[in-house]
């Protein structure tokens, strides 16, 4: 299968062609969440080729920077008291209330990054030693720990679980008045796993038009085509841009095996707050799995972002990175001050690394 | 963190198998997939292959722009 024609310029620039003669005179607000789409945004230069009138926004679309600093501190917690906890490599670098993982390690903790669940299981059979996963991540990665604690882990072997579910947060934050869009833009590979359908009650109850779209700048720039015209047609709908890779019902293998092991939640989202049954938790039949318990470390929910950090404002799209007075100068990727200089799915880090825009 | 990468299905046995991705050969997980065969192409996410990809419908994708702009003219 060749997927390069989702990169071929020449497509690329029709398609951008199109979406200029389209474009209305008035702003029109497209939210994206996802860092990948950010990534893809940004790193092929896609705001710099769209009409002005035309704005993409990110909105919380970075697992690494939602997770509650009450969750990275249990896991320096639990990798100080000498249990080994394997993270995802985008986690390793974010602050918590007092430090990171990587400088949690620094100091004697015990953290080893992993690529996969898979990785640290194995690892953990092979050294026969304890250890903790810690379990964060959207949608795509919520059934992969399903699958692992269904299919059985090593003595010892627990999970510290911070798995957080889109279309909920984003309800919630629409009913508050939170966000406010025009479009949404909806992510690829959450959407792989719970289905197109997932999203029918934006354009229904909501009004607002979404197109599940893939990560190419093919798949970027045909979506923002089709928010377009739906806006137009005045009919608000779901268009599958990702048609690909996503079904309409979603992965129901995944979606079966993620009820069976897990219940929603109330989360917090680091930044914005408490959103209702925006996460998930083990089951109380999986407690002996369920490192928070096994550990018994506290939550806390006191802090957010540090002083002066406005990741609060960049995960709701409200601020733009540049418009920051840290970005850039006191918080880098090498000295990161806030969540979404650190992670490659993070905003401020995608435009650091790239060159940002100077608005959306 | 949601990324995740399309390869080929090199090899099949039991929850296990390979997958090539433009050369890079990878043990994954398939046990989120109801069924899958080698020659397939897969999206991988953390070490799972999630969903077998639709080469019909990564045409039809391909083939909207011309739709589009045909509509336009």
């Amino acid at each position: 299968m060749d997927l390069s024609r989702f990169q071929d310029r020449s497509l690329v620039q029709r398609a951008a062609q199109v979406l200029r003669k389209l474009a209305p005179d008035e702003e029109l607000r497209f939210m994206h969440v996802c860092g990948t789409h950010e990534n893809t945004i940004t790193r092929y230069g896609i705001r710099s080729m769209i009409p002005d009138s035309i704005r993409v926004i990110p909105g919380p679309g970075c697992p690494v920077c939602v997770t509650s600093t009450s969750e990275i501190d249990q896991a320096i917690e639990i990798a100080s008291r000498g249990t080994t906890v394997y993270t995802y490599g985008d986690m390793f670098g974010v602050p918590g209330t007092r430090s990171s993982l990587k400088q949690a390690r620094a100091q004697g903790a015990r953290v080893r990054v992993v690529y996969s669940l898979s990785d640290a299981i194995k690892i953990s059979r092979e050294s026969e030693e304890p250890g903790v996963f810690f379990a964060i991540g959207f949608e795509t990665t919520a059934p992969t720990t399903a699958s692992a604690v269904l299919s059985g882990v090593p003595e010892g072997f627990s999970f510290l679980v911070a798995h957080r579910l889109i279309p909920p947060a984003l309800t919630s934050l629409l009913d508050m008045g939170r966000i406010e869009l025009d479009g949404l833009i909806c992510p690829g590979h959450v959407s792989t796993i719970i289905g197109a359908n997932a999203y029918r009650v934006f354009a229904e109850k909501y009004g607002i038009p979404v197109a599940i779209s893939g990560f190419e700048p093919l798949d970027v720039i045909l979506s923002l085509v089709d928010l377009v015209r739906q806006h137009k047609d005045g009919a608000p709908r779901v268009f599958n841009e990702y048609s690909r890779c996503v079904r309409p019902e979603g992965n129901r293998r995944a979606l079966e095996m993620m009820s069976e092991v897990f219940e929603v939640r109330d989360a917090e989202w680091r930044g914005i707050g408490t959103l209702p049954m925006s996460g998930l938790g083990l089951r109380d039949g999986y407690a002996d799995l369920d490192a928070a318990r096994i550990y018994r470390v506290k939550t806390n929910s006191r802090q957010s972002m540090p002083p002066g950090c406005r990741c609060s404002e960049v995960l709701l799209g409200t601020c733009s990175p540049t418009e920051c007075p840290l970005f850039g100068s006191a918080c880098t990727p090498a000295r990161p001050v806030g969540p979404c200089m650190v992670s490659g799915e993070g905003t401020c880090r995608i435009w650091f690394q790239y060159g940002g825009y100077q608005k959306w | 963190m949601c990324l995740a990468i399309p390869g080929r299905v090199e090899e099949l046995q039991g929850r296990f198998g390979v997958v090539n991705f433009g050369g890079v050969r990878r043990k994954v997980d398939f046990s989120l997939l109801q069924r899958c065969k080698v020659g397939d192409y897969v999206i991988v996410h953390a070490g799972f292959a999630i969903e077998i990809m639709d080469e019909a419908d990564a045409e039809e994708t391909l083939s909207l722009i011309r739709q589009i702009e045909a509509a336009l003219e």
